[in-house]
This record gives C-alpha cells, sequence and structure tokens, in this order.
C-alpha cells in the first residue's frame, strides 16, 4: 500500500466522520453521550452484576442505542466501597453509570467511614430483582433438605465455611439472617465475586453459599451443585421442585436490586437520556429472555423518583435488618 | 483423543475460512496497535472495537476479539523493548532487558527473540490444552486460598533467590512493594486504609501501571538525560533480512528459557485469578535463577526477553480454560470475550466443552493460527519498529513522556494517579542511582494484593492455624520449590566463595 493510497483512505475516514457526527448533531438536539461511558460495577468479574452489565453493554452496541460506547470497569474493592466512593467523587458527571447490588445499601451503612450517601445518587432505572438460593456441593450425599442442611452446620459449628462476596454484601447479610434464625455460627469467607464464590464450592473450598442463580446454574446443570431452598416468595419458573422458605416455615424473603444509577448531581436531560436508554433495554426480548432463564424478577420496571422512593425503603429496610442482626454479625467481627 | 484432535483440526480449518482468517487477521494488527499504545490500553481498545463483531457472525467476531487478545499480548512487548514503556501489564517483564538490548543497538535482537519465544509459547500451550484441557480444569478446582497464597509464595521465591544480586536490597524492594499494594480499601473488611487523611484517590489502591510507567518510562528518561548528559543521541541501527534471519537463527540461544517459560505459563494461566502477569513474571525470575550468567539478566540478556514473552502467550492460552469451564476471566480482555459469549447465548460452565464442541475448539483453532499471523505480521514489521529507535532523542523523549502521562491517566482516568506516576518515577530514577532492584518491587505490587486476600482467606477458613498451607498436599509443594528455589542461589553463591577462598585465599579476609 502506498502513502497516496493511505492518504486518501484517511481523507475518506476523516469526511465520513465529520459528516457522521453532523448527521448525528442534526438528529438528536436532545442530550446524548459526548464520550465513552464509563459503565462500572461494583463487583468483581464474573458475578451477576457483571455478567448483567456485559450483556447490557452488548445489547447497547448491537442495537445500536448509544452514539459513544458503554465500557464495563469492575471496581469490586470493600465490598463495593471503591465504586461509590468513585461516583461520589464523579458528581456531576454525565459520563458514569453504576450497575448495583444491594451493597449499594448495605455497605455505606456498615462503613461509614466511606462519606457516601445512596439516596444523593441520581436514580435511572431498575433492570431487574435478583433471586437467592442455599447451594451446596452434589456430593454433599447427606444434605438432601434444609433440615439435614441446618443439623450437618450444627454439628460442625464454626468450621463450617460459607462463602461470599464480601462483608456487609448481600450473601452476608442472608447469611447472618440464617445464622439467627437456626441459631448457629458459621465462618464467612469473602471472595472477590460470585463467580470466584461458585468456583471455591465446585472445588470444595467453602462448604455452601448463598449465590445467584446465574453464578451456579452452569454447574447445577453439569450436576456439580445443589439448590436447597430459594428465598423468594413463590418457586421460580426455573426452579420448579425447590422450595421456598416460607413453605418449610422460615421467614426469609430476600431480593437483590439490579439497578442503573448515576452519580449525584447528573443533569435532568442526562438522566432521561438514560433513563429511555435502559427502557428500552428492559423491554428487548434478549433481557427479558435472559432474565427468564437466569431466574431474574423483571415484571415491572421502575425508574427515576419511583426508583429513588424504592431506594429509601430498601435503605430503611436494611437499616432495621443490620440492627436486629448485629453489625458485627455481617463484618464478621 | 482421535475425537479430539479431529476437533481440533476442524476448529483450524473453520479459523481458516476466508471471513474467519481475514477478521483474525484484522484482529491480530489491532490488537497490536492496543497493546502498544499505552495510552489505549486493551479494554477501552476492546470495548470500542466490540460493535465491528455485530457485522459478521458469532465464530468470526469471537474468533476476531480472542485475535486481538492476543496480538495485544505481543503489542505489549513492543513498546516494551522500542520506548522502554510497557504497553500492559503483561509486558513489564520485558522491559528489563529488553530495554537494555534496544538501547545497545540490538533492538532488532530482542523483537526478534520476543516474537520467536511468542510463538513457541502459543504453539506450546496449544499443544497442552488440547491434551490436558479437562483434566487441568479439574486440577485448578483444587486451587484454593492457600494453594493461591503458596503459588504466590513460590512466585516471591523466584525473584528472591536471584543469584548476584543483593539479596538484602531485594528484598528491601519487594517490602516497599508490598507496603504500596497494601493502600486502598481492604480486601476482608473494606475498610479504607494509608489513603493519607482522605485522599480519594488512595481508595482506589495504587495501580500497577502507573508504578511500572512511573518507574521504566519516566525513571529511564531521567536516567538518559543524566547519563547523556542533554547530548542528543541517535541509535545508528543497520537492519537487513540476512541480519533478522540471523536473529532467528539464534533461538538455540534461549530455546531452554523458552519451554519452562511456555510450560510454566499455561500452567499458571489456566488457574483462574492468577493470569499473564504472574505468569510473565515468574518466567523471568526463573529463567535468571537457571541462568549460567544470571549476572547479565537486567542489562541485555536475550533470555530475559524470551521467557516472559513466551509464558505471557502460554498464559493467555491457557486463560481460556478457566474462562470456558469456571466462567471466571483471567484478564479485563478476556473479560470482554465472556461478555461476547453472553451475548451470543453461549454460557461458560463445565458444560460449554460438551456441548458446544466446535465453538471450543474454534476459538483454540483461532488462537493458534492467530499465533502464527503474529508471529509473520512482527518479522514483517520489526524493521518498522527498530526505525523508532533511529529517531533523535529530541522527538522520541517528549513522544516517550507524552505516552507516560497518558498511559498514567487511562486505567483510572484520574490526575491523581499521573502525579504519583511522577512521583515514581522520581523515586525509581534515585533507587537506580543507589544500586537498588526495582524489578521485585513491581512484582510485589502485582502479586501483593492477590497473596493478601489468599493468605487471609486461608487463615478465616482455617481460623487462623497456619498449618493449612502445610497440610494441603498442592499448597506444600509449591512451599518445599520456593524454599529450594530460595536456597539453590544460596548454595550457588557459597559455592562459589569456596572455589575462591580455594584459589585466592587471601582475597576473602
Amino acid at each position: 500500500m502506498n502513502v497516496f493510497k493511505l492518504k486518501r483512505i484517511a481523507i475518506t475516514a476523516i469526511v465520513a466522520t465529520v459528516s457522521l457526527g453532523m448527521f448525528a448533531g442534526a438528529a438528536q438536539a436532545e442530550w446524548s453521550p459526548k464520550k465513552p461511558v464509563e459503565f462500572i460495577i461494583m463487583a468483581g468479574t464474573g458475578g451477576g452484576a457483571d455478567q448483567i452489565a456485559r450483556l447490557l453493554q452488548g445489547l447497547i452496541e448491537k442495537k445500536d442505542l448509544s452514539p459513544r460506547p458503554f465500557i464495563p470497569i469492575n471496581k469490586p474493592g470493600g465490598s463495593g466501597g471503591e465504586a461509590l466512593r468513585y461516583l461520589k467523587d464523579k458528581a456531576g458527571d454525565d459520563h458514569v453509570v453504576l450497575v448495583t447490588l444491594n451493597s449499594f445499601y448495605t455497605t455505606p451503612i456498615i462503613q461509614k467511614g466511606l462519606g457516601v450517601d445512596p439516596k444523593t445518587f441520581t436514580p435511572i432505572g431498575r433492570m431487574a430483582l435478583d433471586t437467592f438460593l442455599l447451594w451446596v456441593h452434589d456430593d454433599m450425599k447427606d444434605i438432601t433438605s434444609l433440615d439435614s442442611y441446618v443439623k450437618a452446620v450444627k454439628s460442625k459449628g464454626k468450621s463450617w465455611k460459607v462463602g461470599g462476596t464480601g462483608s456487609g454484601q448481600e450473601d452476608s447479610i442472608l447469611t447472618a439472617m440464617m445464622e439467627k434464625e437456626f441459631g448457629y455460627e458459621v465462618t464467612y469467607i469473602p471472595f472477590p465475586g460470585g463467580g470466584t464464590v461458585a468456583k471455591n464450592l465446585i472445588g470444595k473450598h467453602i462448604d455452601s453459599t448463598v449465590n445467584n442463580p446465574a453464578e451456579q446454574n452452569e454447574f447445577y446443570r453439569a450436576g456439580k451443585s445443589k439448590p436447597l431452598v430459594q428465598f423468594t416468595g413463590e418457586r421460580m419458573a426455573a426452579y420448579p421442585d425447590v422450595p421456598t422458605a416460607k413453605e418449610l416455615g422460615v421467614d426469609i424473603e430476600y431480593y437483590m436490586q439490579r439497578s442503573i444509577n448515576g452519580p449525584p448531581g447528573m443533569s435532568k436531560e442526562a438522566q432521561e437520556w438514560y433513563i429511555n436508554l435502559f427502557k428500552t433495554l428492559y423491554e428487548s426480548e434478549e433481557w427479558q429472555k435472559f432474565c427468564v432463564e437466569d431466574g431474574l424478577d423483571c415484571t415491572e420496571w421502575v425508574a427515576g423518583d419511583d426508583l429513588a422512593e424504592f431506594h429509601s425503603t430498601a435503605i430503611k429496610a436494611h437499616e432495621e435488618l443490620i440492627e436486629s442482626v448485629g453489625a458485627a454479625a455481617i463484618t464478621g467481627e | 483423543m482421535g475425537e479430539i484432535l479431529g476437533l481440533l483440526g476442524a476448529g483450524l480449518l473453520q479459523a481458516l475460512e476466508p471471513l474467519n482468517f481475514s477478521m483474525i487477521v484484522l484482529g491480530v494488527i489491532l490488537g497490536l496497535l492496543v497493546g502498544a499504545l499505552p495510552g489505549l490500553g486493551s479494554v477501552n481498545g476492546v470495548a470500542i472495537l466490540l460493535p465491528i463483531t455485530f457485522l459478521v457472525p458469532p465464530t468470526a467476531a469471537i474468533m476476531f476479539l480472542a485475535a486481538i487478545y492476543y496480538g495485544a499480548m505481543y503489542g505489549g512487548a513492543i513498546s516494551s523493548i522500542t520506548l522502554g514503556i510497557p504497553g500492559a501489564s503483561t509486558a513489564v517483564a520485558t522491559v528489563f532487558d529488553g530495554r537494555p538490548l534496544a538501547v545497545s543497538g540490538k533492538a532488532d535482537k530482542a523483537l526478534t527473540a520476543a516474537a520467536v519465544a511468542s510463538f513457541i509459547g502459543g504453539t506450546i500451550s496449544v499443544i497442552l490444552f488440547t491434551l490436558f484441557a479437562p483434566p487441568l480444569a479439574e486440577f485448578a478446582l483444587k486451587f484454593g486460598p492457600a494453594e493461591e497464597f503458596s503459588l504466590m509464595v513460590l512466585a516471591f521465591a523466584t525473584f528472591i533467590g536471584l543469584g548476584g544480586d543483593d539479596i538484602p536490597k531485594t528484598i528491601f524492594s519487594i517490602l516497599i512493594g508490598l507496603v504500596l499494594a497494601a493502600i486502598g480499601l481492604d480486601i476482608i473488611s473494606g475498610q479504607p486504609r494509608m489513603i493519607f487523611g482522605d485522599i480519594s484517590g488512595f481508595m482506589h489502591g495504587i495501580n500497577f501501571l502507573v508504578l511500572a510507567i512511573g518507574i521504566y518510562g519516566i525513571g529511564e528518561m531521567l536516567w538518559t538525560l543524566e547519563q547523556t548528559k542533554g547530548q542528543v543521541t541517535a541509535h545508528n541501527v543497520k537492519l537487513s533480512l540476512k541480519e533478522i534471519i540471523k536473529d532467528i537463527k539464534d533461538v538455540k540461544e534461549y530455546i531452554g528459557t523458552t519451554t519452562l517459560g511456555s510450560v510454566l505459563g499455561y500452567f499458571v494461566g489456566t488457574l483462574p485469578a492468577a493470569g499473564a502477569t504472574p505468569a510473565s513474571l515468574m518466567s523471568y525470575g526463573l529463567a535468571k535463577t537457571f541462568s549460567k550468567e544470571p549476572e547479565t539478566f537486567g542489562t541485555g540478556n536475550v533470555s530475559g526477553v524470551a521467557a516472559p514473552e513466551a509464558a505471557n502467550n502460554a498464559a493467555s492460552t491457557g486463560s481460556m480454560l478457566p474462562m470456558i469451564t469456571l466462567g471466571i476471566p483471567g484478564s479485563p480482555t478476556t473479560a470482554i470475550l465472556l461478555g461476547g459469549m453472553i451475548i451470543w447465548g453461549l454460557r461458560p460452565g463445565p458444560l460449554l466443552f460438551t456441548e458446544h464442541p466446535d465453538f471450543v475448539w474454534g476459538l483454540i483453532g483461532s488462537l493458534y493460527v492467530a499465533n502464527l499471523v503474529t508471529l509473520v505480521i512482527n518479522l514483517l514489521f520489526i524493521p518498522l519498529f527498530v526505525k523508532i529507535l533511529t529517531l533523535p532523542f529530541t522527538i522520541l523523549a517528549p513522544t516517550i513522556y507524552i505516552l507516560c502521562v497518558v498511559g498514567g491517566y487511562a486505567p483510572t482516568q484520574t490526575m491523581h494517579d499521573v502525579w504519583l506516576m511522577f512521583l515514581f518515577g522520581v523515586v525509581g530514577y534515585l533507587l537506580r542511582k543507589l544500586d537498588y532492584p526495582v524489578a521485585p518491587a513491581v512484582l510485589a505490587i502485582v502479586l501483593g494484593p492477590l497473596a493478601e486476600r489468599s493468605m487471609r482467606q486461608s487463615l478465616i477458613s482455617s481460623q487462623g492455624d497456619p498449618l493449612i498451607f502445610f497440610e494441603r498436599p498442592i499448597s506444600l509443594t509449591c512451599i518445599l520449590i520456593a524454599v529450594a528455589l530460595i536456597l539453590v542461589p544460596v548454595y550457588q553463591k557459597y559455592k562459589r566463595r569456596k572455589n575462591a577462598n580455594k584459589s585466592e585465599p587471601e582475597a576473602e579476609s
């Protein structure tokens, strides 16, 4: 390829870019991203939040919904504290959004030193309610039900190891709720993401976990792990044979919201644009299919002010929950 | 076995189909660029290129992403050698000897070694993958926190036990790195630590590239400025086809370390959470420990370029294993590959091998084809890369400087990291003046967080009993090898001293 040809290609590319830019400018008078959007995940790679963010990023590109790409960035440090603090410091930035877990509520309650108030964040939309199941390795033949599980844990006491994604993360709260309900104490080991937790269960480095369906499903299908109980109101379509805790007379029902939020002080126009974008994604066939397969509850779209209200109710509920089980039970101190 | 070979053959054929093949070539070229430009970073690079994959069928798309990933592995070596800035974390160990070689006018030799070693690493790892993927996937599961920690101890041992270096200074350097690695949010409790009051820039910890670019990019420039006293120097490089062929024939100098590095790299790559960076650093350490002339490492030994390059390419194939079977990506770039798979409805897990063998083996086949393409493209472009070095220092220095700033800013996009990078540059320069090795500090900041996490997880799980590291067979083996690695150079030193005493009894007293 000679220099002239290169030059011609370069010029064509420039002309094309400029004219595209002008066209986009004329077509969209409203706000739209001017540079790549940071898509912050407050958990490690391979976990539920990570899978969701990467699916959404792909769908945004595939359906050409944004003039600029979304770039997923994992910030799993400090049970999501790293991500929350990052967003707080990005106040007023219209080019960063966060995929949340329930640690969006719990981490600021437990780690006061972080100086983050989730209520100041800009609510965009709730993509799903994620669910939890209690999992053990399939080789634990003696454990077939919640009852036999509780008996096994009680006999091993503190040497029973439960894996999770971090002190103060939703799975640690669920673990603390179970400790309180059944009157046993276990050792909780934090890992950097739900994928790693799942792997450690299969490798028998831990005894049980409360993984989300997306994290264990493939191992379950391969006959390596089994769910004992689901912490939902009703049995999920994906797990018709697994009883809910309520059916067994145990009053634990717990969900995790998967929502998209902006940093504090995001502009109204940007918030509106993101709400529309994620609503389109929420309603897409691909997303709804993902929800069914992965045991996510995607029946109600909650956005903007409604989401803010949902958040503040949830924060209050979590404050009470943490109060009742004791913050020490969660942080393991 | 025959079945697997058949599948791999079909995968290779699939990779050679016109569309797939051209996507691989395009991917490798883009990957080289992405890897070579420290400012671009492979995460941003691949994320921006993702839309291209929607224009072609899924298989071609995955092959394209894999080719980018593969090309980027090599691209990092180009900037490491020619500019002295590691383009990616996986290429840091390549700077240690690649840069001195380039400065002494042997850039072609270093680049050829990198290309050939990468090729060998890629080949060996594809063979290992084909033969041992299912048992290794089982083996990777056996790696719990205790095993991970012992593996990290082993990695540190490869660096402490470097014969010829000043051992106390090496340990000091490792400790500095460990302290820096401890900055940020506590891994277990999530509390901020060592953030100097409330400087939020320290919350995310010290990014490894910030340290590496500071020490090698900025530090190196300060050093060059001092050495040349501002005199403008241009490297004189003559290069002909004959020369490159001669360089390729030099492969026998480093074939041993390359093979060792490839096997090690593949193995470390298959472990989730480890990945290509520790693999390349360990391979470098091992090459030096077992070298007949360890003192030449760090001053421009070709084996010092070949060992880490073979390991990082082998590890990149290896890391496909935990991604495919466990859904745990070993690096941000593999995470994007994983994203691509999810979009096309392929769920990683133990069943992917049996339910979608065409996909798995097509991917492996494409990695091998990418490996070949990378070799050819690189050998063709070496004269061009070497030309960079003939640029006058007055142009080269500011360019390196800008690339350093961009590279320091890109990972977290905060100016805090840029200032930190300058600080590390000055510190790196001073350490070099005082003759402290900086490579161990770089190793420590990469492995420190991994080691800390796995140690604390193990101790929580054993309720504080440190015997957990010695009770488990894999863990114990790693620790024993680590002890041996530390003792080998000590013994060699002792022997040398004894020999020296015999010949010149007066010299020691």
